[in-house]
């Protein structure tokens, strides 16, 4: 298929109908679960059958619902904790590209020591200290990551800026809002969203493992994570409950990655911005 | 066929990936010894061909058709082991740009005996004894120990000489240059060039020398194919396309370069009064003085060139004009009024009336805007002005610089070289500017293109009475359109005034070494700018030999 | 000797950031709002609980004191006491930190030379089926959480086939074979998942430094495939594989830590998590600070090898 004259490769279509299935269960799910979420219906950890398709979890709850309801959690919470991450970090970019040296050397030196400091061992500590409500979560993780964006954003910003198109409208006198929002933004859209994919995938990842430790979303509000961590006891009795939603994670992050690749294809991301800052 | 024809292409056919024809059915021939000029603007399919003797395409295109014969044998036969084996020994390429064909890790020395060794020829010591040889014939420094050095420790004319060694290294019957000079400043071309030919006639090596300069080819070139769209548009000695061409396109190719070497400057009646006033400007990059205490004016409807080669500080001078750099010393004023040195404290008039138009329009035009709004914004900003007003003013200013209407919904990326420039000029006088300061704007042009936008500038001086300040490093240009010229070397003025009086009694040394580099249309010139070379250099009393 | 300037300049640097850090750390834990002691007591949380707390933790004393306190602390060696045990931490830790060395670097022997030769070839026949392949597994590992890995590998070999364990149980005064066999599945699961980040990175780089112009140069003099990609064009992609190699090692510092969770592996990462859920807060100070030596650390290192490796960086220190 095509999109604006591009052949789009099998792969990141793929990857597209995977996020359009995400899209819609995260929607509708209170309209495609079975069950309600908390509502038991059946033996603990029973094996797949007609009532519950994908069994029971560890106190008899329908896996598929949770699995719905669960999503929904999880997926919501990374895209805002990634929304915030990007506005904080392409904000701060942006300004550390377009406005004097200063401002750019203070802001890159704290971004540094921030960067000196891999995400979750400092996300633990803060949980150790404030506890893990989502509000607290998402604020420590945008923040946290934030800084990986803003060296990339920083890094684009800085391409652009050396245009002469960006000077022309500087001699003119265009003020840093019209130079950012109007001649540096719109070139700056494709590296942007393959970054946003990533770190969405990033947060994803980051806040199942969070749950998985226990430190995560709290129950009995269902989420991935924490679903694996409550029904990890199931692989001893050669039970697959743990492996559901923890595949259902897999399938998800390959999805947005499966987009994020092709994205990466046609638009490489510029020098300087550090080659996948994954920690 | 005499046993003398070394390359014989027949019906060559290359096509890109997309399905492109970049060249359509060229047949060639070329013989020991002999050079062969390949001439042509860019899509031309010059370089395409020139890879061609090598067997080699360009990621994205394959060799589709035809054949190359070298000393009889199709080489489009042969398989990837024989390849190898003619790369680099039998056909050797010697690439534009220098600075980026070296590896930046590895010495050159290393890299010079690379072929000879690996290919079996000789042992690493000869190879290398070879190599300075070969330093030594091409005037390079301290040739027993210039190998040493790495690419990023050598200039532009030295690593194109290296090229040269490089290429040279194995002896190869065919060498194919591609561009060798263009990259490198008047100055140092004039003895890259004499030390290529020198080369070449002594190992009686034949060559391709692909280029889009008539001049620099009729330096060194036995015959010349013009190339034009992947096809051959003629082909003959090179005395006989020079001085008679036959088809059209080459008659245009042949007149501009005429023009070009032909030009006395643009006459003035009488100065008028003064539109910019450059005072004693020093312009300073730490401890390096990039421009060093410049003083000239430029009068109304007047065209002052500043030329100079790379270094000479003539860009710095503009980019301190229009207030994005600031001067350690010295001030420039409109008219009476004195401009502050940075732009941030000019008013909007001040910025109005002198505008900047940049070198590359690929870089200066925004890929996400449409030309509507690239030339709407500046419009609706200095005009203060909204809505109908300002689609009218832009159609105006599209009609001035000789473009369609419609022109307003494409982007840029929809438009080729010379009308994203012309777009460039519709934008600069978007503001109604007194001065347009031109930043070597017909340099990344090819020869055609350029010459019609030097003529839409001079229209637009004659119709709208504006006066440019035009940068430029290329003196054919200067000789087409200005009317006065400031000569800069190393951040110094080293010569101003008018164009004519200036080139035809060149006041100081380094003027008139610059007019005698520029290569004339004739095959003699080189021989001859050599020779004069010498007498100048030894001064008045030649010495005794 | 500017090259020895340069590498004591670079190690400097990595210490100033570290103590940068360290001071974050304890802001961290030591003065987020919330009072510490009250949220440790909660429920019963009286008044005069809280003052004996409060002076035992040390909460008294103002800030700067407190910091220089436990740094100097650190310095010798002494890195608090644990909250929930009262035992002093070092004697824990650093028995622990053996143990997450001994499997991090298990899976890094095994990581690095894979990954990175994976890489390259990727990168050399691009296109070819190494590289689709490689892509499509890496794809998919990256894509999955380690606990996932993990548990698949469990799944597989532990109770599957019952080849190794699914409990990796270290102790002191193990014979080398058996910690090998008992950490040889949470290895696996590391090496997974960094190989391919590692992968793609050095696949990435590669291919940067092959579409480079001289390397066309070479390959018009005739030379072979092997010799363009050996003498040509890895010299120049060594710097920033030496880069990659180095970030993902401080990232496999970082994933030991879900996989001990889950192997219930004695080492720091099990740790610290455990100390977190008990909101012990000089523990997870200590570990914290643990984590961000080794990490900055390989930074430092990553760096300064990479620089080292940059001809143009040499020779200009050279002069």
């Amino acid at each position: 298929m095509t999109i604006a004259g591009r052949r789009v490769p099998f792969t990141a279509c793929i990857g597209g109908v995977i996020v359009l299935l995400t899209v819609v269960m995260i929607l509708f799910a209170p309209w495609i679960a079975p069950y309600q979420q908390t509502k038991i219906v059946g033996g603990v950890w029973d094996p797949p059958n007609a009532h519950t398709w994908l069994g029971t979890d560890s106190i008899g709850r329908d896996m598929l619902s949770r699995l719905i309801y669960g999503g929904r959690t999880s997926v919501s919470i990374a895209l805002i904790a990634t929304f915030f991450t990007m506005v904080i970090g392409v904000g701060l970019g942006f300004l550390a590209a377009s406005t004097n040296k200063v401002v750019d050397n203070i802001l890159s030196r704290i971004v540094d020591i921030l960067l000196a400091m891999p995400i979750l061992i400092f996300g633990l500590m803060v949980f150790a200290v404030l506890g893990t409500s989502i509000p607290i979560m998402i604020a420590t993780i945008s923040i946290l990551e934030s800084t990986r964006v803003f060296r990339l954003a920083r890094a684009v910003a800085m391409s652009i800026t050396v245009m002469d198109y960006v000077q022309v409208a500087r001699l003119r006198g265009e003020g840093v809002g019209w130079i950012i929002l109007r001649e540096v933004l719109p070139n700056a859209v494709p590296p942007l969203v393959a970054e946003f994919g990533l770190r969405f995938c990033f947060t994803f990842l980051f806040i199942a493992s969070l749950s998985f430790l226990g430190l995560g979303i709290q129950p009995p509000a269902a989420d991935w994570g924490s679903m694996v961590h409550d029904n990890a006891q199931a692989i001893s009795f050669g039970g697959y409950a743990p492996l559901y939603p923890a595949a259902a994670i897999a399938i998800v992050t390959i999805g947005v990655n499966l987009i994020v690749d092709w994205l990466l294809s046609i638009h490489a991301m510029p020098a300087g911005a550090s080659a996948g800052a994954e920690v | 066929m005499s046993e003398d024809l070394l390359l014989q292409i027949r019906g060559l056919r290359i096509e890109a990936s997309n399905g492109q024809v970049l060249t359509d059915g060229i047949d060639l021939d070329l013989h020991r010894g002999e050079v062969l000029g390949l001439i042509g603007e860019s899509g031309a399919g010059k370089s395409t061909l020139g890879l061609a003797p090598l067997v080699y395409a360009r990621p994205g295109c394959s060799i589709t058709g035809g054949e190359i014969l070298l000393a009889g044998r199709d080489i489009r036969k042969l398989d990837t082991n024989e390849r190898r084996g003619l790369r680099g020994v039998r056909v050797a390429y010697v690439a534009q740009s220098a600075a980026s064909a070296f590896n930046p890790s590895m010495t050159l020395m290393a890299q010079v005996c690379e072929g000879p060794v690996r290919h079996g020829l000789m042992g690493r010591r000869e190879a290398e004894a070879r190599a300075v040889e070969l330093f030594a014939a091409l005037d390079l420094p301290n040739p027993q120990t210039f190998g040493a050095r790495y690419p990023h420790e050598a200039s532009g004319g030295q690593l194109q000489r290296a090229m040269a060694a490089m290429a040279m290294s194995c002896q190869p019957d065919l060498l194919v240059l591609d561009e060798p000079t263009t990259a490198l400043d008047v100055t140092t071309q004039i003895e890259v060039l004499a030390k290529l030919r020198e080369l070449i006639r002594e190992y009686r090596t034949a060559a391709l020398y692909v280029t889009h300069d008539l001049s620099v080819v009729a330096q060194i070139a036995d015959r010349i194919m013009v190339l034009r769209h992947g096809r051959m548009v003629e082909t003959g000695a090179t005395e006989q396309i020079l001085m008679t061409p036959r088809e059209p396109y080459t008659t245009a190719l042949v007149s501009e370069r005429r023009a070009a070497m032909q030009g006395h400057g643009v006459a003035e009646a009488a100065r008028r009064e003064t539109v910019l006033a450059v005072q004693d400007v020093t312009v300073t990059f730490g401890p390096v003085k990039a421009v060093s205490e410049v003083a000239f004016t430029v009068s109304r409807g007047e065209t002052v060139a500043v030329v100079g080669e790379s270094g000479s500080g003539k860009s710095t001078l503009a980019y301190a004009a229009v207030g994005q750099l600031l001067p350690a010393a010295g001030s420039f004023r409109f008219g009476r009024d004195l401009l502050p040195p940075s732009y941030k404290a000019r008013s909007r008039e001040q910025r109005q009336r002198i505008q900047l138009i940049y070198q590359l329009p690929d870089i200066a035009l925004n890929p996400r805007q449409k030309i509507g709004m690239i030339l709407g914004r500046p419009v609706a900003f200095f005009d203060r002005v909204s809505g109908a007003a300002v689609g009218t003013r832009v159609a105006e200013l599209l009609t001035l610089v000789g473009l369609p209407a419609d022109f307003v919904e494409r982007f840029p990326g929809q438009l080729s070289g010379g009308q994203k420039q012309r777009i460039c000029i519709a934008r600069a006088l978007a503001a109604r500017p007194a001065l347009v300061i031109c930043d070597e704007v017909t340099s990344a042009l090819d020869p055609l293109v350029a010459e019609e936008i030097l003529k839409l500038l001079k229209e637009l001086q004659d119709d709208l009475g504006v006066s440019y300040l035009f940068i430029t490093h290329d003196l054919g240009t200067v000789k087409r359109i200005a009317h006065r010229v400031v000569v800069m070397l190393k951040g110094q003025m080293v010569a101003e005034g008018p164009t004519a009086e200036i080139f035809e009694n060149p006041p100081d040394d380094y003027t008139r070494k610059l007019l005698l580099s520029v290569p004339e249309m004739r095959t003699d010139w080189l021989d001859e700018a050599l020779a004069r070379r010498e007498i100048w250099r030894a001064g008045p009393t030649p010495a005794l030999a | 000797m500017a090259i020895l300037r340069f590498i004591v300049f670079r190690a400097a640097l990595g210490v100033l950031t570290l103590f940068a850090v360290s001071l974050l750390l304890f802001l961290g834990t030591q003065l987020l709002p919330g009072d510490v002691a009250s949220a440790l007591l909660g429920q019963s949380a009286t008044p005069e609980a809280l003052a004996v707390l409060r002076a035992k933790l040390g909460l008294n004393d103002p800030a700067y004191l407190r910091y220089l306190h436990w740094l100097f602390g650190v310095l010798h060696g002494n890195l608090g006491t644990s909250l929930t045990t009262g035992t002093p931490i070092a004697s824990v830790l650093l028995p622990r930190l053996a143990n997450t060395l001994f499997l991090a670097g298990y899976a890094a022997i095994i990581a690095v030379p894979l990954a990175v030769g994976l890489g390259i070839l990727s990168a050399i026949r691009e296109g070819g089926i190494l590289d689709r392949t490689a892509s499509i597994l890496s794809l998919a590992t990256i894509s999955f959480p380690e606990f996932f890995v993990s548990y698949i590998l469990i799944v597989i070999f532990a109770s599957g086939f019952g080849w190794l364990p699914s409990l990796a149980t270290v102790y002191d005064g193990m014979g080398f074979w058996s910690r090998l066999d008992a950490t040889t599945l949470p290895a696996i699961t590391l090496t997974l998942v960094v190989v391919a980040h590692m992968l793609r990175m050095t696949r990435t780089s590669t291919l940067a430094v092959m579409s480079s112009p001289y390397i066309e140069t070479a390959f018009l003099k005739g030379m072979s495939r092997t010799r363009v990609v050996l003498g040509h064009a890895l010299p120049n992609a060594l710097g920033p594989i030496i880069n990659v190699v180095a970030i993902n090692l401080a990232y496999l510092v970082v994933g030991v830590v879900v996989v001990e969770v889950v192997f219930v592996y004695p080492g720091v990462g099990q740790f610290m998590v455990d100390a977190v859920s008990k909101r012990d807060l000089p523990t997870v100070q200590a570990c914290g600070l643990i984590f961000a030596t080794v990490f900055i650390g390989l930074n430092t290192l990553a760096d300064i090898l990479a620089a080292l490796a940059n001809p143009r960086l040499r020779s200009g220190l050279r002069q």
